[in-house]
């Protein structure tokens, strides 16, 4: 019998593909990590839906919560809401600073949506998406948690939470700065 | 109540399907004939059962029964009465449904037909049909079950993915799942031939027939995809290069490859551990597939939500690749058939070609589709394998094939001369020549889409000239024009069959190479009244409206089309807002016609109706990929039908 | 006479150069730029092609960028680096990626090398295939009689 081996080297072949497609289980094809992390924040040039100027220069020594939203963004947007606004409360006085950025809505609803919620901290509409690319954003809620050197150290993907905030603040908050 | 009569059916299905498959084998090692009576009765039994759940699913539907987890997530009470229907297979869980229905009709017919033609290979046959089955069956009874019951019973549904809202919903995923399951009737003789060790001819002839059907059907749900992509999804194109339609894509090329190589073993009884490790490949593949539509693991437009059931077809497939690979390694002394050929210039050879030019194709695609995993699982970084990649990979691939297409049915089988060469050949590629300067004068400068025009011209004069001399002979022994023309379709079926395919071929080559080279598009805002030109169109934006339908908001847009010579239509595209949707959906508006298309995407748009963005696009040919898909599955059909050249 | 006209072309074009920079950006450039990067909310559609708001957004960036003077290469440059590879949608031949454009063609070869030497296996042997119709199942076993035991 001609070399007994040869015949297994099809099954043997199906082995290191299956194991692969396993690999995949652990993986998700939603979760990119950003390329960003750690590197300085781009600059923005805001204008608030109150008409106030706000730039990240201007922000410099604090620490940043940027937080991309949008009035259609259900139920996300509306379930992180509340919590971003306790969050600005507690830690307003501490050196940060919540900013929101309105992406890929009309100016209607946006308003709308921030009196529903009462949100005091300043939220600006990017009407061209031109900082959400700046800042490679995929899809809407995403915050990202900007250092007082201002360097991105955070992004979280998907509804903020109380404690997700939280973690994140103190930790960039311990930092000397 | 629907649940749990639903529920209980799947499961005695699942226990059925089981049983039947131990009692076909039973039957086949103790030779007692009622063993394999039972498995039969199963069979039946397990495709009335199959039944009575999409009767109970589609009642459910019909009568907005939300106690029903699945109806409340893809229906709502807006929801057309024809999309009710076809939202039994609009997600996951239903389309694993319709799966096993189909497959219990396979094994039926697999049951009627072959008791009593093919005794030796038939019990096993149908225990490795009902093995599929069970699977299925224990699929919609653990990780995807469709009547799970949903409490608190809501009010209202969650609704329809509104993509799905066309009328392509019905025959795209029936089409396609007829294709992808009938490939386990070739698989289930495959694995009897090896089981039972008649690895002769008879399962060979039995096979190419189920195969051709398979591949009828797959081809026309490819087909009706890339319409529904086209007409439905309003971003210009056919084809994506997702990896879902890679992965109905693939076993289409290892199918097609079979086709061709199965030639080979039926007139020099060759290749034989080949074409059953393309059996094995395409039935793996069509797996594969569903493996990746429901897993989530390669994140896709058709994916459907992430759980257990991955881990379900993961196993299945490995239990059939192992399992089927393992067997034809252990028969491979049964298989070995030492080759002989006389010449390498021989359609022999030509055939060996295609096999290898299809195969690569598979593989460019299969390797492209898991790349990002690899490259993840290799070193953390996530990359992309999409269109530009697989264009570029491919073309060289397909005008390979398309330029084998052209020699394979001509050539000499065992040796060509030169003679034989010269008589069929020259023709047809000075035809090609001159197409291409011809081309060429008329200003086309892209070398890519000169090659393929030259190859389709070549290819089809080697067809005319082949079918006119065929024509001719029966001219020349008494027919009519008509009888021999038409006739000659009918009494060489099999032959003129795959001819008719090549044709179809080439016509979706030229809409192909055509839309990709010539098409145009532009992007542009237009206020009320302004115009925007394009390729002698003139699109006029003359206001918005908005409606409210059954179960969304839809605002449509007023365009006045005009061309030079003052001809005029109106063009509504519209944006679609559905409450479950974040995002809206884009109703697109097209006029097809046999040279170009015009098509208009409504985008952003101002709320007064004074402004809107528009997507103006003239796709060029892209009509005669639709034509070339009729040709192509008539020719299929021409060649299902039983071959007339010998009584079978 | 002909190096006037030359330089007169080069001069021309140069000056088109210009005023194409200046002027509207050409949108067969923003297409082929936009046609390579992947619509972030969409799964597989490219920016050029995907009908969604965010890719229209992305297009006008494209747009602006180029209008701006930036090349296409440099405007693709921002993307990636904003997004990672990921946003391409042809890896970029480098690295490791060049392997997805690489073992496609050299499977490819592979099986040209594999087709040749079968089918010189298989033509170097005298055609011993009966001019009579034989029995199929004989004519195997004839044949595996015949080429028994170890082969070549």
């Amino acid at each position: 019998m001609r070399r007994r081996w040869q015949r297994w080297a099809i099954p043997a072949a199906v082995l290191p593909v299956l194991a692969l497609l396993a690999y995949g289980f652990w993986t998700n094809p939603r979760e990119i990590p950003s390329p960003l992390l750690g590197r300085a924040a781009a600059p923005f040039a805001l204008t608030t839906f109150d008409r106030v100027p706000l730039t990240l220069e201007d922000l410099r020594g604090k620490i940043v919560l940027l937080n991309f939203w949008a009035s259609w963004c259900i139920p996300a947007c509306y379930d992180e809401a509340p919590a971003l606004e306790r969050t600005w409360q507690a830690y307003k006085d501490k050196g940060v600073m919540v900013v929101g950025v309105n992406v890929q809505d009309t100016e209607e609803p946006a308003r709308t949506f921030l009196a529903r919620f009462g949100h005091s901290f300043p939220n600006a509409p990017d009407p061209k998406g031109h900082i959400a690319v700046d800042y490679g954003v995929y899809g809407v809620p995403e915050t990202f948690f900007i250092d007082r050197r201002g360097r991105v150290r955070f992004k979280h993907v998907g509804a903020l939470t109380d404690e997700a905030a939280r973690q994140r603040l103190d930790s960039l908050l311990e930092e000397p700065s | 109540m629907i649940p749990e009569l639903g529920y209980a059916a799947t499961v005695v299905g699942f226990v059925l399907a089981l049983y039947g498959a131990m009692a076909a084998v039973i039957g086949v090692r103790t030779g007692r004939a009622d063993w394999l009576r039972t498995g039969e009765r199963a069979a039946v039994g397990i495709w009335i059962l199959i039944t009575a759940c999409i009767a109970l699913m589609l009642y459910a539907f019909l009568t907005f029964d939300f106690s029903v987890r699945y109806v409340a997530m893809n229906t709502n009470r807006g929801t057309p009465f024809y999309y009710r229907i076809t939202a039994l297979w609009g997600a996951l869980e239903g389309s694993i449904v319709l799966w096993a229905w189909m497959l219990s009709i396979y094994t039926l017919i697999v049951v009627v037909r072959y008791r009593r033609r093919q005794p030796e290979l038939y019990p096993w046959v149908l225990s490795v049909m009902l093995g599929i089955l069970a699977f299925f069956l224990l699929v919609m009874s653990v990780p995807a079950p469709p009547f799970e019951r949903l409490s608190p019973i809501p009010p209202d549904g969650r609704g329809l993915n509104p993509l799905l809202e066309d009328s392509g919903m019905i025959t795209h995923p029936v089409a396609l799942y007829l294709g992808f399951t009938g490939f386990s009737v070739p698989f289930a003789f495959a694995m009897a031939a090896l089981l039972v060790g008649r690895t002769g001819d008879e399962w060979i002839t039995i096979t190419r027939r189920w195969t051709i059907v398979a591949w009828y059907f797959l081809s026309l749900g490819l087909l009706i995809g890339g319409w529904w992509s086209y007409h439905v999804l309003g971003w210009g194109g056919y084809w994506a290069w997702d990896p879902v339609e890679n992965a109905a894509f693939m076993p289409w090329l290892t199918g097609t490859a079979f086709l061709h190589s199965v030639m080979i073993q039926e007139r020099r009884r060759m290749l034989k551990l080949w074409n059953l490790t393309l059996i094995i490949l395409t039935f793996g593949l069509t797996l594969f597939g569903t493996f990746l539509t429901r897993s989530g693991i390669i994140g896709s437009v058709h994916s459907f939500t992430q759980g257990s059931i991955g881990v379900f077809f993961l196993a299945f497939l490995a239990l059939i690749l192992l399992g089927a690979f393992s067997l034809l390694a252990w028969r491979t002394d049964h298989l070995r058939a030492q080759g002989e050929l006389d010449s390498a210039v021989s359609r022999e050879s030509v055939f060996l070609l295609n096999n290898l030019f299809l195969i690569a194709a598979t593989f460019t695609v299969f390797f492209g589709t898991v790349f990002p995993l690899l490259s993840e699982a290799a070193r953390g970084v996530k990359v992309s394998v999409g269109a530009p990649f697989f264009n570029l990979v491919n073309i060289p691939i397909f005008l390979a094939l398309l330029f084998l297409m052209g020699v394979g049915p001509l050539i000499a089988w065992r040796r060509a001369s030169a003679e034989n060469l010269k008589r069929n050949f020259l023709k047809p590629v000075l035809a090609g020549i001159v197409a291409a300067a011809v081309l060429r004068l008329f200003g086309v400068g892209n070398v890519l889409v000169l090659t393929a025009m030259a190859l389709v011209v070549f290819v089809a004069g080697t067809i005319t000239l082949d079918y006119g001399r065929a024509v001719r002979a029966r001219r020349r022994s008494g027919d009519e024009w008509g009888a021999a023309t038409w006739g000659l379709l009918l009494r060489q079926n099999r032959r003129y069959g795959g001819f008719v395919v090549h044709l179809g071929i080439l016509v979706i080559a030229l809409g192909v190479a055509g839309s990709q080279a010539w098409s145009l598009q532009t992007e542009t805002t237009l206020e009320k009244g302004q115009s925007v030109e394009l390729a002698g169109y003139r699109v006029r934006f003359d206001g918005l409206s908005a409606s409210e339908e059954s179960n969304h908001f839809k605002v449509t847009g007023a365009f006045t089309m005009t061309t030079g010579r003052s001809s005029f239509a109106e063009l509504r595209p519209a944006r679609k807002f559905y409450p479950q949707e974040q995002t809206p959906i884009a109703a697109v508006d097209y006029r097809l016609g046999w040279v170009e298309d015009v098509y208009l995407v409504l985008g952003d748009f101002a709320r007064d109706g004074s402004r809107a963005t528009v997507k103006l696009q003239v796709n060029r040919l892209v009509s005669w990929l639709w034509i070339g898909g009729l040709v192509l599955t008539l020719g299929a059909a021409l060649a299902i039908l039983p071959d007339h050249r010998k009584p079978a | 006479m002909i190096p006037v006209l030359v330089a007169v072309l080069a001069v021309s074009a140069a000056l088109t150069g210009i005023a194409g920079a200046a002027s509207p950006v050409d949108e067969r450039v923003v297409h082929d730029v936009a046609a390579q990067l992947r619509c972030v909310v969409c799964q597989n559609l490219s920016v050029a092609d995907s009908p969604s708001e965010t890719a229209n957004q992305m297009r006008q960036i494209i747009r602006e960028r180029l209008a701006a003077g930036e090349s296409p290469e440099q405007v693709r440059a921002y993307f990636v680096e904003k997004y990672g590879q990921w946003i391409l949608l042809s890896p970029p031949k480098e690295g490791f990626n060049l392997l997805v454009w690489v073992v496609p063609f050299a499977g490819l070869g592979a099986g040209l090398v594999l087709v040749a030497v079968v089918l010189r296996r298989w033509t170097r042997r005298p055609a011993a295939v009966p001019s009579t119709p034989v029995d199929a199942a004989m004519r195997e076993r004839i044949r595996r009689e015949m080429s028994g035991g170890p082969r070549p």
